[in-house]
C-alpha cells in the first residue's frame, strides 16, 4: 500500500467503516481488558464474601493505627490518579516536559503506596497473619496480592510508556490509555478498602 | 492524525523467511491454521484416550500390548488400574473441552476467516494473535508433561473437583505434580483466550470495510464475535479459580478445603474453606464455556445452510438475536451442574427456570433452520451434509437437557451415562460436525485446492451413524441407573449391560477409525486435490471475492467496499442466482 493511501485511510477512515465508540482500538482494547479484570477481581472478592459469611468466628484484626496507614495509602492512590490526569492533559497539550513530570509524580506515588502496603504486611506477619494462617489471612493477602501487583505492573507499565513518549516513538493516546489502567487499579482500591479493611476493624 | 496511527496499526510488511513466514507468524490465516493443527493433534490424542477408556471398560483384564510404556504404574503389564482410567478420562475430557471445543471452531477458523469476511487485512493487534497461539501452545505442552512425569495425570476430572483436587498427594495417584501441572496449564489457557478475545472483539468492531455494518457481517462473524464476548469474561473467572486452586496446594491457603478433612486416613492441615466455592467458581465459568463451544459452530453452520440451500434463512437477524441471547442467559445457569452439591434446594429452582428458558432461543433457532430448509432445493456435498448432521446432533442432544435441567428429575440423573451422553451429543459432537462441515467448506480457500468429496461423504455417513450407535445407548445406559466414571462393571447389577457397553465400545472404534478417512483427506486433498476456483460454492462473502489461497495481505492491498447484505441468493445476479456483497449490482430487491 502506497504512503497517500494510508494516510487516506487514516483520514476519518474514508476506506474503513467506522467504530461504533470511535475511539481507537488500542483505547477500545484497555476498556475491554478492564472489563475482563474487573471480572477477575470481582471473582477473587466473591471468593471472599462466600467465606466470610459462612464463617461464624471471623478474625477481624485492624485496629486504629491500621485503619489511619490504610486511609494514607488510599489518599496517596487518589492522588497518584490525580498526576496521572495532569500527565494525560498535558500530554494532549503537547507539554512533554510538564506530561513527564506529572508521569514521574504518579510513579512515585505508586512506589510510595507500594511501600506502604509491603510495610503494613510485615506489621501483620509478626502479629502472625499470614497467607497461610487462616482464612482472614488467605483472604487478605490474595486480594491485596493482586491489587499490589497490578500496581507495580502500572509503576512498571507508566516507565516504559514514561521513555518512549519522551523519545517520541509514542503518543499522547499511549499515556491515556495507560491512564486509564491506573484509574481502574485505583477504582478497585475503592471496592477492597471498605470490603478487606472497614469490615474487619477489631471490636 | 490519532486514529491514523491506530487503525493502521495491523498493517504489517509481507513476511519474510521461513520462521516469520511459519512459525512466529503475525498472519492471521497462518495463526488460523496453526490453532487448526493444534486442535487436530488435540482431537486425535483425546480420542485415542477415548479408545482405551471404552477397551478397558468392557475387556478390563485384556491387555492393551505396549500400554505400559505409557505408564508402568498407571497400566502395569498393559492392563489400566482403576485409578489410570481416571487418568485418561481427565486429559480426555480436558484435551476435548479446552485444545479441542475451544480452539477450532473458534480459535483457528475465527481466526483465518473474521477478518476476511469483514474486509480487514489482519488482526487489529497481530502480535497479540501471534502471543495467543503461542501461549496456548505451552499450555498444551504443560497438559501434555502430566503424562510423562512419574506421578501421571490427575484423577479428577476435567472440573477438577475440590477438595481431592486441592490437597495434593493424599488424594492419589497423579493429585501430586499432574494436578498442579493441569491447574497451571488451565491458568495459561486462560491468557491465551482472553488475548484472543480481546483481538476478535477489537477487530471486529473497528475493522470492518467500507459499507460493512454491524447487521451486514455474516452469521458466522457474528458467532464469533458473541463467543469472544462470553470467553472475555468466562476465562477471566477461571483464571483466579485456578490461582487460588493453586495457593491451596502450594501456600498453605484453604479457599476450597474445609475442616477436619481426612483424606487417605490423613487429617489435612487446612481449616474453613468450601468444596462448594470451586464448583461455583468454576460452573460460572463453565456453563458459559459450552455456549464457547457451540455458537461458532452454530455459526459456521448457517452459513454454509444458507449457501447450499441457495436461498436467505427465515430470518438472519432472528438467529443473531438468538445467540445473543444464549451468550447471556449462558450466565444465569452454572448452577444447573450443582442440583446435587449440598447447595440450598431452593437455589435448585432459581437456576433450573433460566436454564430451561435458554431453550427458547435454541428452539427457535431450530425452527428457523427447519423452516428454510422447507422446499429448498439443497445442494448435497460433505459440507452440506454435515451442517444438516450438526442440526439432528443439536436436536437430540439438545432434548435430553430438557429432562435434565430439572432439579426433581437430575437428582436421579446426575452422575450417570445419561449426562454422558447429553453433553457429547449436544456440546461435543454437535460442535466438532460444525468443525467438519466448515473443513469441508473453507478447506478450498485456506490450501487452494478442494477436498475429496466421495471421502468426505463416506466421512459424514460413517461418522453420523457411528455417532448415534455410540452416544444414543449412553441416555438408556444412564436411565438404569449406569454411573459414570467407574472404569468396570464387575458386579451382577451391570452384568446384564455389558452387552450393550461391547457395541458402544465396537461404534466407538469403528467411528474413530473412520476418522482417519478425514485424515487422509486432509493430506491428499493439501497435495492432490483440484485445484481450488475462487468461488467453488458461488459463495456471496467476502472470503470468496479473493484467490484461494489468499495472498499474505488478504485483499491485495485493494479496500473492499460492501453493497449488500451477505446473504442475497435466490435473485437475479450477473454471475448466477446470487449477488456478492462486494458486487456494485443493483439488489433484486
Amino acid at each position: 500500500m502506497s504512503e497517500s493511501e494510508m494516510a487516506m485511510l487514516g483520514h476519518g477512515g474514508m476506506l474503513m467503516e467506522g467504530s461504533p465508540y470511535s475511539i481507537p482500538s488500542r483505547k477500545l482494547t484497555m476498556w475491554l481488558f478492564i472489563i475482563s479484570d474487573a471480572v477477575t477481581f470481582g471473582a477473587i472478592l466473591f471468593a471472599y464474601g462466600y467465606l466470610r459469611v459462612a464463617t461464624p468466628d471471623w478474625q477481624t484484626p485492624f485496629n486504629s493505627a491500621s485503619i489511619i496507614n490504610v486511609a494514607t495509602m488510599t489518599f496517596v492512590l487518589i492522588t497518584s490518579s490525580l498526576t496521572m490526569l495532569g500527565a494525560v492533559d498535558a500530554s494532549k497539550d503537547g507539554d512533554k516536559p510538564k506530561a513527564l513530570r506529572f508521569l514521574g509524580c504518579t510513579m512515585v506515588l505508586g512506589l510510595i503506596f507500594a511501600g506502604l502496603h509491603i510495610r503494613e504486611w510485615f506489621g501483620l506477619f509478626n502479629q502472625g497473619i499470614k497467607l497461610s494462617s487462616g482464612l482472614f489471612g488467605q483472604a487478605f493477602f490474595s486480594i491485596t496480592g493482586l491489587h499490589l501487583l497490578h500496581v507495580l505492573i502500572g509503576v512498571v507499565a507508566l516507565a516504559v510508556v514514561a521513555r518512549k513518549y519522551s523519545s517520541g516513538s509514542l503518543t499522547p493516546g499511549h499515556v491515556e490509555t495507560t491512564g486509564l489502567y491506573w484509574h481502574f487499579v485505583d477504582l478497585v482500591w475503592m471496592f477492597v478498602v471498605p470490603l478487606v479493611y472497614l469490615t474487619n476493624i477489631a471490636r | 492524525m490519532e486514529e491514523a496511527s491506530d487503525q493502521q496499526a495491523h498493517v504489517h510488511p509481507p513476511p519474510e523467511g521461513f520462521l516469520r513466514k511459519y512459525v512466529f507468524s503475525l498472519d492471521h490465516k497462518v495463526i488460523g491454521k496453526q490453532y487448526y493443527a493444534l486442535g487436530l493433534l488435540a482431537v486425535c490424542i483425546g480420542m485415542a484416550l477415548s479408545w482405551l477408556m471404552r477397551f478397558h471398560l468392557v475387556w478390563p483384564t485384556t491387555r492393551i500390548p505396549g500400554l505400559e510404556l505409557l505408564s508402568k504404574a498407571g497400566a502395569p503389564g498393559g492392563i489400566i488400574t482403576p485409578e489410570y482410567y481416571l487418568s485418561l478420562l481427565t486429559m480426555h475430557g480436558t484435551l476435548m473441552v479446552f485444545f479441542v471445543l475451544t480452539n477450532a471452531p473458534f480459535a483457528a477458523f475465527g481466526n483465518y476467516f473474521l477478518p476476511i469476511q469483514i474486509g480487514a487485512e489482519d488482526m487489529a493487534f497481530p502480535r497479540f494473535n501471534m502471543m495467543s497461539f503461542w501461549t496456548t501452545l505451552v499450555a498444551f505442552l504443560v497438559l501434555i508433561l502430566a503424562f510423562i512425569i512419574p506421578d501421571g495425570p490427575p484423577i479428577s476430572g476435567w472440573t477438577s473437583y475440590a477438595p481431592l483436587s486441592a490437597v495434593g498427594k493424599d488424594a492419589g495417584p497423579g493429585m501430586g505434580w499432574g494436578m498442579n501441572l493441569w491447574a497451571i496449564s488451565i491458568a495459561i489457557f486462560c491468557i491465551g483466550s482472553l488475548l484472543g478475545a480481546l483481538n476478535f472483539i477489537a477487530t471486529t468492531l473497528d475493522l470492518r470495510a467500507k459499507g460493512m455494518t454491524l447487521m451486514r457481517m455474516p452469521i458466522c462473524t457474528w458467532a464469533w464475535f458473541i463467543t469472544s464476548c462470553i470467553a472475555l469474561l468466562a476465562f477471566a473467572v477461571l483464571l483466579p479459580a485456578c490461582i487460588l486452586l493453586l495457593l491451596d496446594r502450594a501456600a498453605g491457603t484453604s479457599f476450597f478445603i474445609p475442616s477436619g478433612l481426612v483424606v487417605s486416613d490423613r487429617l489435612q492441615a487446612h481449616s474453613g474453606g468450601s468444596p462448594l466455592l470451586w464448583q461455583h467458581l468454576f460452573w460460572f465459568f463453565g456453563h458459559p464455556e459450552v455456549y464457547i463451544a457451540i455458537l461458532p459452530s452454530m455459526g459456521i453452520v448457517s452459513h454454509i445452510l444458507i449457501n447450499s440451500m441457495r436461498k436467505p434463512l427465515l430470518s438472519a437477524r432472528v438467529i443473531i438475536y438468538s445467540m445473543m441471547s444464549i451468550g447471556f442467559l449462558s450466565w444465569m445457569v452454572w448452577g444447573h451442574h450443582m442440583f446435587v452439591s449440598g447447595m440450598n434446594p431452593f437455589s435448585s429452582l432459581l437456576f433450573s427456570f433460566p436454564t430451561l428458558t435458554i431453550t427458547i432461543p435454541a428452539t427457535i433457532m431450530t425452527l428457523i433452520w427447519l423452516g428454510s430448509l422447507y422446499g429448498a432445493n439443497i445442494r448435497i456435498n460433505a459440507a452440506s451434509l454435515f451442517a444438516l448432521g450438526f442440526i439432528s446432533m443439536f436436536v437430540s442432544g439438545g432434548v435430553s437437557g430438557f429432562f435434565l435441567a430439572q432439579p426433581s428429575i437430575d437428582i436421579v440423573l446426575h452422575a450417570t451415562y445419561f449426562v454422558v451422553g447429553h453433553f457429547h451429543m449436544v456440546m461435543g459432537v454437535a460442535s466438532l460436525f460444525g468443525v467438519f462441515a466448515g473443513t469441508y467448506f473453507w478447506f478450498s480457500k485456506m490450501t487452494g485446492r478442494m477436498m475429496n468429496q466421495t471421502l468426505g461423504q463416506l466421512h459424514f455417513w460413517l461418522t453420523f451413524i457411528g455417532t448415534y450407535c455410540i452416544f444414543m445407548p449412553f441416555h438408556y445406559l444412564g436411565l438404569v441407573g449406569n454411573v459414570r466414571r467407574y472404569s468396570s462393571f464387575v458386579d451382577d447389577f451391570m452384568g446384564p449391560l455389558m452387552p450393550l457397553h461391547k457395541f458402544i465400545t465396537i461404534a466407538a472404534l469403528g467411528t474413530g477409525a473412520a476418522q482417519l478417512i478425514f485424515i487422509f483427506n486432509l493430506i491428499y486433498s493439501r497435495y492432490k486435490g483440484v485445484p481450488a476456483p475462487e468461488n467453488p460454492w458461488n459463495g456471496t462473502t467476502l472470503e470468496w471475492s479473493i484467490p484461494s489461497p489468499p495472498p499474505w495481505n488478504n485483499f491485495g492491498g485493494k479496500h473492499p467496499i460492501i453493497y449488500h447484505d451477505p446473504y442475497q441468493y435466490d435473485v437475479k445476479g450477473l454471475k448466477g442466482d446470487y449477488i456478492m456483497q462486494d458486487s456494485p449490482e443493483p439488489s433484486a430487491g
